[in-house]
């Protein structure tokens, strides 16, 4: 609730301080600088605003018009009709994050569910009400490891296949922390080195050991023995999952992962040119008090009825001021029930569906285009719904001639690896038909003539 | 409100118990009873650990509140109770004995001079709570 000073109340602080009004609060920026002429052209007319904002919003292409193999970290899935609709109900839209929890029944028992789903996909005992997104989540994994050995193991170390952005997002949130060093698991040169090669990087400085499932170049690795080998050093495995993958592969818990995060995006929220999205954290039992961001718990009342409340909030802010260990104070309420909503109507056999549709696809479009004549598949690795491709020619190039042809070609790993110049990382998802998977076949190939 | 006769206390509310060199220390009753319902207890050093007089060592948080304990002893830690993770309760109910919190050996034996005995706590206690 917002509540703003009575004039009475602005007044008398304004004498505490010693203030005749509050435009003497700014006298330190210069007077001509505060209302400064902003040279804007003059007003117009909602409609004719309207008019030119539609005419900006033309000039984008997106998924609806174009045959997307993009992926890396945010995929074109299909979403149901009601998950928008539900979302839009009034209650839930307008609704921000729960001041005094319990009156927020509805909000509580989302978020619960949310929570229990969450667990349930990665194999976890706890998952939170949520974070920002997938990358805010790695952060948020690093900083938990750090504080649970409470500063005294100083290495994060991490594969150099996850994704780079979580990578950039992680030092970001590190970089005021005393003696934290983010530690490359091998070198930028290597970006395909297998989860394993880690273990002899493993020592007892070690907090957090981070590695991707499926990796940022989609492939699968089990993690067991990278598990067993970080627990012998009494650090943490925190495992960056893609939630669909999920729906087909062994959890993360199963292989002993101890803090498991990822993007929500592919459940049932759109692409939308970037967010919002939707972090997932999840952990063991043990950690619940670790954990940023707050736990809704089910219970029943004095009467016996079921309830929802807001149980642990044990790093949040408003409870541990100074000692909280984490700036999370809300969670993505509204993104987190959209994926809650997605996960409940396509149920766990359509759930399994949708992600057995991206693997079939993805290997569909790997053979297909691996026997073109100046492409390969560089990895022999078994992967999801993602894979990288050689490519005779710049990607920048190739990308602009398919979106010529309605085609919105994958991710150009040049950009964040020196050493993968020409490769493309293609992603297949259940939106992708056979046709428009051939017609890619077919202007790779065109391409590459040219 | 229990008082333990033979301890010394700090402002902040812990009791220390010293024989030869070694203190042990923990939370006064005063404390737990403010704190009401303890349901964490978390001690942020471990054994081998130098603390210094005032330094944070541990948190413990009730329905009510989030405390922190402090030390008011420089010194060693050569042992923490372990058994008050899996039990926080034995705060409220036996705060001078199985809620003991950490054993620390005394670098400055004389920082004990600065601590109450029993009767001025007491009535440290008595003027906060009026």
């Amino acid at each position: 609730m917002f509540i703003p000073h009575s004039t009475k109340e602005t007044e008398e602080m304004l004498k505490s301080i010693g203030v005749k009004k509050i435009e003497d609060l700014f006298d330190a920026v210069p007077k001509e600088h505060r209302f400064p002429n902003l040279n804007l052209p003059a007003g117009v007319s909602e409609m004719e605003a309207l008019g030119e904002l539609q005419e900006y919003a033309n000039s984008n292409e997106t998924v609806h018009e174009l045959a997307c193999f993009l992926g890396a970290g945010a995929y074109n899935h299909y979403t149901p009709a009601a998950v928008d609709n539900l979302l839009r109900r009034g209650e839930f839209y307008t609704a921000y994050t729960p001041y005094q929890p319990e009156v927020s029944q509805g909000t509580l028992q989302a978020i619960f569910e949310f929570q229990s789903l969450i667990s349930n996909l990665t194999g976890m005992e706890v998952a939170n009400a949520s974070h920002y997104d997938g990358a805010t989540a790695t952060a948020e994994a690093g900083v938990m490891a750090y504080h649970n050995f409470r500063g005294k193991r100083s290495k994060i170390l991490f594969s150099e296949a996850i994704n780079p952005q979580y990578h950039d997002v992680l030092c970001s949130y590190l970089c005021g922390y005393e003696n934290i060093q983010i530690v490359s698991g091998s070198n930028k040169q290597d970006p395909f080195a297998k989860p394993d090669s880690l273990i002899p990087q493993i020592d007892e400085d070690t907090a957090l050991v981070l590695v991707q499932y499926p990796d940022f170049f989609g492939r699968i690795f089990d993690l067991t023995d990278l598990a067993a080998k970080v627990h012998e050093h009494g650090a943490l495995l925190g495992v960056i999952a893609n939630p669909t993958a999920l729906g087909l592969l062994k959890t993360p818990g199963e292989m002993g992962a101890d803090i498991v995060v990822g993007e929500g995006q592919p459940l049932g929220i759109p692409l939308s040119f970037g967010g919002p999205y939707l972090g997932f954290f999840a952990t063991r039992k043990e950690y619940a008090r670790k954990i940023a961001g707050r736990l809704v718990g089910e219970t029943v009342d004095g009467k016996g009825r079921k309830g929802y409340v807001l149980t642990l909030t044990a790093r949040e802010q408003h409870i541990r001021r100074e000692k909280a260990t984490s700036n999370i104070c809300t969670n993505q309420g509204l993104i987190a029930l959209a994926a809650t909503i997605y996960l409940s109507l396509v149920g766990k056999s359509g759930f399994k569906q949708v992600a057995n549709l991206c693997y079939q696809k993805a290997h569909y479009a790997a053979e297909k285009l691996s026997a073109l004549p100046g492409y390969k598949l560089v990895n022999s690795d078994p992967f999801f719904h993602e894979f990288v491709l050689k490519c005779p020619k710049p990607v920048s190039e190739i990308n602009e001639f398919l979106l010529d042809q309605g085609i919105l070609g994958g991710y150009d790993l040049g950009k964040d690896f020196p050493g993968l110049k020409d490769h493309m990382l293609i992603a297949c998802t259940e939106m992708n038909h056979r046709e428009e998977i051939d017609a890619l076949v077919e202007c790779l190939a065109e391409v590459a003539h040219d | 409100m229990k008082i333990q006769p033979n301890l010394k206390y700090a402002s902040s509310d812990e009791w220390l118990l010293v024989e030869g060199n070694i203190a042990t220390l923990g939370i006064s009753d005063y404390a737990q009873e403010q704190l009401s319902d303890v349901v964490y207890v978390e001690m942020n050093v471990s054994v081998g650990d130098i603390v210094k007089k005032n330094s944070t060592v541990g948190t413990v948080e009730s329905v009510k509140a989030a405390s922190d304990v402090n030390t008011p002893v420089t010194g060693k830690i050569i042992e923490v109770n372990e058994a008050l993770s899996s039990t926080p309760e034995m705060v409220n109910s036996d705060p001078f004995g199985a809620a003991w919190m950490l054993k620390i050996e005394l670098s400055n034996p004389e920082e004990i001079n600065d601590l109450m005995d029993a009767k001025a706590y007491e009535k440290y206690c008595g003027d906060r709570s009026h």
